[in-house]
């Protein structure tokens, strides 16, 4: 297994030099495989997004590195390494699905014809292909969400970022969509690097978890998931899903009151 | 994995219902039928009020009146309507091509465009018809140029605002998603901004519509081509012929809501996904 | 003082730092482009000049005559302000344009409650009988594409035969420029509470009125104020307009038909006329914005 995404020695603070100074991120270490799938699991205010957003180049760290396949992150995403999946689902109104999926091979430059066939075979994917001319208004959240998916993967990029994906979802909705998402993980064999704060999402998703605490940012800890793959149905029932559950939240809330015990920063 | 595809597929139940051809047809059924009725109660009233107090002519002639002038006259009336309806149309395309052109080159710099927001606010606020004799100095007097330069006066600064907003208040993650696909500036303009102002456009270019053909009539007051529908409005009512005039001001509205209606056309082609067409029946 | 007291003060310095910034960018932007533009006029004057109202290298004809019948100077403008408008006459120009704006003012203020009341009354009519609003309201939107001055002299006639002052019609006038604004947006406004707000009323049983005054009214009260924003510069057009055909010789409508008729022979005082009256509008405007900071909180104000 060889590093993709190595995060080394990130701290991020907002305001710097200013009254309301905030800082987001302290001493992150992280190194990530290629094809991982590793949550950033954490309270709201842990800078679980804003380490995503880091990597994905949306936002610079104020010290430290994070680097890509051994280019920096900003080289990493002018190369178009990254597909990125928000909590909304961010298609354009004026474009229909299959067009919203385009929409990337269009910048980057691909031929009509290798757009046509890589959207079909990308709503395909998401099993989408009979909605490719219907407008975005005319789906669910879920299927916005899944052609927000589409569109990420359909420049083939070799890493996913998610930020909270399914947050905008009902349970039901949220379950079959981590199946369908496993489903595209296993054939298209990205490293995704997916946000939640939902413990059991992150453990039925993962390979790894990593748990943050807040005030500031930090890792609390990283835990494998060693439960069974190909994960399905009977994974949410199997006591090992059960223990890494438990796992990962004595993991939160030791990062809790660590950061209650600290000094004030 | 099978099971994966199975769960995923009742998902396509969750379409939106769409409404059926009937009732579609009772919507506008009553969405249409109560002005109507009001439209032919408004104008039998008018009628019998005018008869019962008998009303003279000259302060308010009857519609039956009006209705009689307007097809004797409309050999004249028509022709004026088109001759003023050119200078209109002139105007609120050179007002809107220019407001358009600013607002795009403006658009990258904060600063410069709200630099020009107190320059909206008082042209806004200003009686811009009385430029009117200066254009007609600079342009001639009879010259299309010097109506059509009032409104494109009148039309350049709202279409110009609503483009610059259109272009600038655009979703965050809508921006962000450009950035994770390292898109150049143009991509961003021509994918994201422009479509995005584009219903900000029309709704000014809507505004203008109607606000174009009354500068252009209300200019032509201070003097114009005696073909012009203005100046045939002023003539006739300071001659007491009102129901010549009357027959000009129906012209006049006409070209307003026509005007109007085209835009709003033009607006459901170009724009077929927009927000405030899938939402017709609220409004 | 507490620690969070004081962070929430820093917030604030910050803040009020950062208005301050922007509202200096603001001016100094607008200042440059004001400068821009008056360079751009004098600029073309020489320019013209220099080439005797040719395009450069060119025997075009430049589109506008830069001569100062067309293009006076700007200095010229503002130096009329302080001489007497006629050969003889006592009052110089901005004192005769500040007799007309006051005269116009008040015509146009008559106007404004007089629109703001109807429309209102309509707004509200309009918000609690759907049945009346579907069927008025394509009439309310299409009296504004009636030219406004082409009703003018009708609604000054039917004046002078009820024997009202002059100056009644044109705030007449005036008030139907007014009124359409302040309809739309009260409607919008009584409308704006989403669903579950109403629903939290009918919870406790609240009647019709109550709903209004407690809820609909407060809501809409930001709308209305950036209907009345709108409505205060329309209601001075609509004076000025209203007096062209009138024969109300006080007003600045009179003013503006004199100097434009006697163009020729002085066509600063045009010019001058015409900056007066949009400071007019833009007074009144600034008047109502002021009332809206003093009565509706910051936070609701609509952005427009």
């Amino acid at each position: 297994m060889n590093t993709v995404i190595s995060v080394s020695g990130v701290s991020k603070v907002f305001n710097q030099g200013r009254d309301n100074r905030v800082s987001a991120l302290e001493s992150i270490n992280l190194e990530i495989d290629s094809g991982e799938f590793v949550s950033l699991l954490g309270p709201s205010g842990c800078g679980k997004s804003t380490l995503l957003r880091l990597i994905g180049d949306l936002t610079s760290p104020s010290t430290g590195a994070v680097l890509v396949n051994g280019k920096s992150a900003a080289q990493a995403r002018r190369g178009r390494e990254y597909g990125m999946v928000f909590q909304q689902a961010t298609l354009y109104d004026w474009r229909t699905v299959s067009r919203n999926v385009q929409l990337p091979l269009e910048i980057m430059g691909h031929s009509r014809e290798q757009r046509e066939a890589r959207t079909q075979e990308m709503l395909k994917l998401v099993q989408l292909e009979s909605f490719g001319r219907h407008y975005p208004w005319q789906l669910s959240g879920g299927m916005q969400q899944r052609v927000a998916i589409a569109r990420a993967l359909a420049f083939q990029p070799s890493i996913l970022l998610m930020d909270e994906p399914f947050g905008a979802l009902d349970e039901m909705t949220r379950e079959r969509m981590q199946m369908e998402l496993l489903r595209i993980w296993e054939q298209t064999k990205n490293t995704v690097v997916f946000v939640t704060h939902s413990i059991p999402e992150a453990v039925f998703l993962s390979s790894r978890v990593v748990v943050m605490s807040a005030r500031p940012g930090r890792i609390a800890g990283i835990i494998n998931i060693d439960v069974p793959q190909p994960r399905n149905f009977e994974t949410r029932e199997h006591p090992r899903f059960f223990e890494k559950i438990t796992e990962v939240r004595e993991c939160l809330r030791q990062g809790e009151t660590n950061t209650h015990k600290g000094p004030p920063s | 994995m099978s099971q994966v595809a199975d769960l995923a597929a009742p998902i396509e139940q969750e379409l939106l219902p769409q409404p059926g051809a009937a009732s579609r047809w009772r919507d506008r059924l009553r969405r249409f039928l109560p002005p109507a009725i009001v439209f032919v109660l408004a104008l039998v009233l008018w009628e019998a009020v005018v008869n019962i107090f008998h009303i003279e002519g000259f302060l308010l002639p009857k519609p039956s009146v009006i209705a009689a002038t307007f097809i004797a006259e409309s050999s004249v009336v028509f022709p004026a309507g088109l001759f003023t309806m050119r200078e209109a149309v002139g105007g609120f395309v050179l007002g809107s091509l220019l407001g358009i052109a600013i607002a795009l080159a403006t658009a990258r710099w904060a600063a410069v465009a709200e630099g020009m927001m107190p320059f909206a606010i008082a042209v806004n606020s200003t009686p811009i018809v009385a430029l009117a004799p200066i254009m007609n100095q600079w342009f001639g007097i009879t010259n299309p140029l010097a109506k059509m330069s009032i409104v494109a006066v009148i039309v350049f600064f709202p279409v110009m605002i609503n483009t610059v907003k259109g272009l600038t208040q655009v979703d965050a993650a809508a921006l962000e998603l450009m950035r994770s696909y390292a898109a150049t500036d143009l991509a961003v303009l021509l994918r994201v901004r422009i479509p995005n102002s584009l219903p900000y456009l029309f709704s000014a270019l809507k505004v203008s519509s109607t606000l174009s053909v009354i500068g252009a009539i209300v200019s032509e007051y201070f003097g114009g081509s005696r073909e012009a529908l203005g100046v045939y409005i002023s003539q006739q009512a300071a001659l007491f012929h009102f129901g010549e005039a009357w027959s000009a001001i129906i012209i006049a509205c006409l070209m307003g809501i026509a005007f109007y209606a085209i835009l709003l056309t033009l607006e459901r082609l170009i724009m077929p996904w927009h927000v405030s067409i899938r939402a017709t029946d609220e409004e | 003082m507490t620690v969070a007291q004081t962070v929430e003060l820093g917030l604030d310095e910050n803040q009020r730092d950062a208005q301050w910034r922007l509202a200096l960018r603001r001016a100094a932007s607008f200042l440059l482009i004001l400068l821009l533009l008056c360079g751009v006029w004098e600029g073309y004057k020489a320019l013209g000049q220099a080439t005797r109202g040719k395009v450069p290298f060119t025997s075009l004809k430049l589109p506008i005559r830069p001569d100062d019948k067309s293009m006076p100077h700007l200095w010229t403008i503002g130096g009329s302000l302080l001489q007497p408008a006629r050969r003889g006459g006592e009052d110089i120009l901005l004192v005769i344009l500040l007799k007309a704006a006051l005269f116009t003012w008040r015509e146009a203020v008559m106007g404004f409650v007089g629109g703001s009341v109807i429309g209102f009354l309509l707004g509200a009519i309009f918000g609690r009988f759907l049945l009346f609003e579907r069927s008025l309201m394509p009439y309310i939107v299409a009296s504004q594409t009636v030219p406004l001055l082409a009703i003018a002299p009708m609604i000054v006639i039917w004046g002078g035969r009820l024997n009202w002052p002059a100056w009644w019609s044109v705030s007449i006038i005036s008030a139907y420029l007014t009124f359409f604004p302040v309809t739309i947006n009260t409607l919008r406004g009584l409308r704006s509470p989403n669903l579950t707000a109403v629903e939290l009323m009918r919870s406790y049983a609240a009647s019709e009125m109550q709903i209004l005054l407690k809820l609909r009214l407060p809501a809409a009260l930001p709308y209305i104020f950036t209907a009345l924003k709108v409505s205060a510069t329309a209601s001075v057009i609509g004076a000025i307009v209203g007096e062209l055909p009138s024969g109300i010789q006080d007003g600045l409508g009179r003013v503006l038909l004199t100097f434009s008729y006697y163009y020729i022979s002085g066509p600063e005082k045009l010019y001058a006329s015409i900056v007066g009256a949009a400071a007019l509008g833009i007074l009144f405007a600034v008047i109502v914005a002021l009332a809206e900071r003093w009565i509706v909180p910051e936070g609701r104000r609509l952005s427009e």
